[in-house]
């Protein structure tokens, strides 16, 4: 079945946000205003990414990132043949022109200005692959994606969009019991830290505003970013009560369930 | 006589009319009107603007009866009106339109916070080619594991018996569990 539709509607973050809580395997394809973008995952986490023609080999990178300098960039254009990446990377690295852990940070680099470029794309079409992965020829990473889904989220700035994520202030947060989410693996800002800690089913979203000092927008925002990144889920908070409303035509708890149970016969039935 | 009501809610066009159309012993009493505005149009022609009003007889002492709230923003008033006293509620979501999935999400907490009850989501138009699997909508409406998220076809009678026997079977734990 399909996983498509247009980012008018749903955003790169959360797609992004899907991707990580169902730790899916396969490529995000975003056709947007005037290229393609494809970006690989393994089980939720970023692999790989490219857009458009953009020259992604590992010597064009390692160039940008000033690893490599113009001249040592056009002997390996010239002399490099067809070298893969990753016979390239050891190469590179065997003969001490550059680090592995260049080369990963290198990569991180460069698929997260792919990231960032996405989230400014408002329009487009994307779908998601199962299972499609990046050539065997290019070098994966393991990139986690909460960083990506909290940066995203900070673009997020339109209230009306803000209001339908999170349309009540008189909730409160509680931390995800998700395993993996580490927050300490998390890069906050000190606003976003501030908002942490005072994060407890008690806490309405509305006091911890008032609490940071933070207007409306400013406290939707961070929020959101934070339940995108599976980081914190909405709760009621605890110890609210709320107006007794007559469900049931009886007061009897066993009268109740005894109506329950015939309901559920009559509609077996149907 | 005993009444008891149960709200079909979601996003505009999520199949709430036809899901109660397919169980109901009456006509749906549907307060819809033809659509003015050009993009609503385009999907389909007359909505619900105040609700759909179902039934179905239990016995000769119970009714139940389902409400179908208006899908439209515009007639969210109505929500809390008919939310008041229900046993539990079903958020319709059409699966093959991932633009109305946030603001399913945002009705879904809207009623929550109105009443505790149970409530279960129905993943609609399941049969559709381009419907969204039920376990990437779970994400997308950032279900909790808990939450029964259902796939649907709102006008097959058995798919919709199912889901609203899984609300009554919540309903039920509930209240084992002294809930």
């Amino acid at each position: 079945m399909a996983l498509r539709g247009n980012l008018r509607d749903f955003t790169v973050t959360q797609l992004l946000n899907l991707i990580n809580l169902a730790s899916k395997t396969g490529t995000l394809i975003v056709d947007g205003p005037s290229e393609t973008a494809h970006a690989s995952f393994r089980d939720g986490k970023l692999a790989y990414a490219r857009i458009g023609n953009e020259d992604n080999s590992l010597a064009s990178i390692l160039h940008r990132a000033n690893k490599l300098s113009a001249g040592q960039y056009q002997i390996i254009r010239q002399r490099g043949g067809q070298m893969n990446d990753k016979e390239l990377g050891l190469l590179l690295i065997n003969a001490g022109y550059v680090t592995q852990e260049d080369i990963i940070l290198s990569l991180h680099q460069y698929f997260t200005g792919i990231i960032q470029k996405l989230f400014t794309w408002v329009e487009g079409f994307f779908r998601f692959e199962n299972e499609m992965l990046p050539p065997d020829d290019r070098i994966n990473v393991r990139m986690d994606l909460e960083n990506l889904i909290i940066e995203g989220s900070r673009h997020l700035r339109e209230w009306e969009q803000l209001q339908d994520e999170i349309p009540s202030l008189d909730m409160a947060l509680k931390f995800a019991d998700r395993p993996g989410a580490n927050l300490r693996n998390v890069n906050l800002s000190v606003e976003e830290w501030r908002v942490v800690s005072y994060i407890n089913p008690k806490n309405t979203i509305r006091q911890i505003a008032n609490a940071t000092k933070m207007t409306d927008l400013e406290i939707r925002r961070i929020v959101y970013g934070l339940i995108q990144a599976g980081l914190v889920e909405i709760v009621r908070p605890e110890g609210t009560t709320l107006p007794p409303a007559r469900m049931f035509p009886t007061e009897d708890r066993e009268e109740q369930k005894s109506l329950v149970n015939r309901l559920i016969t009559r509609i077996r039935s149907l | 006589m005993q009444t008891v009501k149960m709200v079909v809610t979601g996003p505009f066009s999520a199949g709430k009319t036809q899901f109660i159309g397919s169980v109901s012993e009456i006509d749906v009493v549907s307060t819809e009107r033809k659509i003015s505005q050009g993009t609503e149009r385009a999907i389909k022609e007359s909505t619900t603007v105040a609700m759909d009003f179902g039934r179905i007889t239990v016995d000769e002492d119970l009714v139940l009866y389902l409400f179908g709230t208006p899908g439209q923003k515009r007639f969210d008033f109505m929500w809390e009106i008919l939310s008041e006293g229900m046993l539990g509620f079903i958020v319709m979501v059409d699966s093959t339109r991932p633009e109305t999935f946030r603001e399913a999400r945002s009705i879904l907490e809207t009623f929550r916070a109105y009443a505790p009850t149970p409530y279960v989501v129905a993943a609609n138009k399941q049969d559709m080619p381009d419907a969204w699997p039920v376990e990437d909508m779970r994400h997308a409406l950032r279900l909790d594991s808990k939450v029964k998220l259902l796939p649907c076809v709102a006008t097959d009678r058995n798919s919709v018996k199912t889901v609203l026997l899984e609300l009554l079977y919540s309903i039920l734990a509930e209240m084992e569990s002294g809930g």
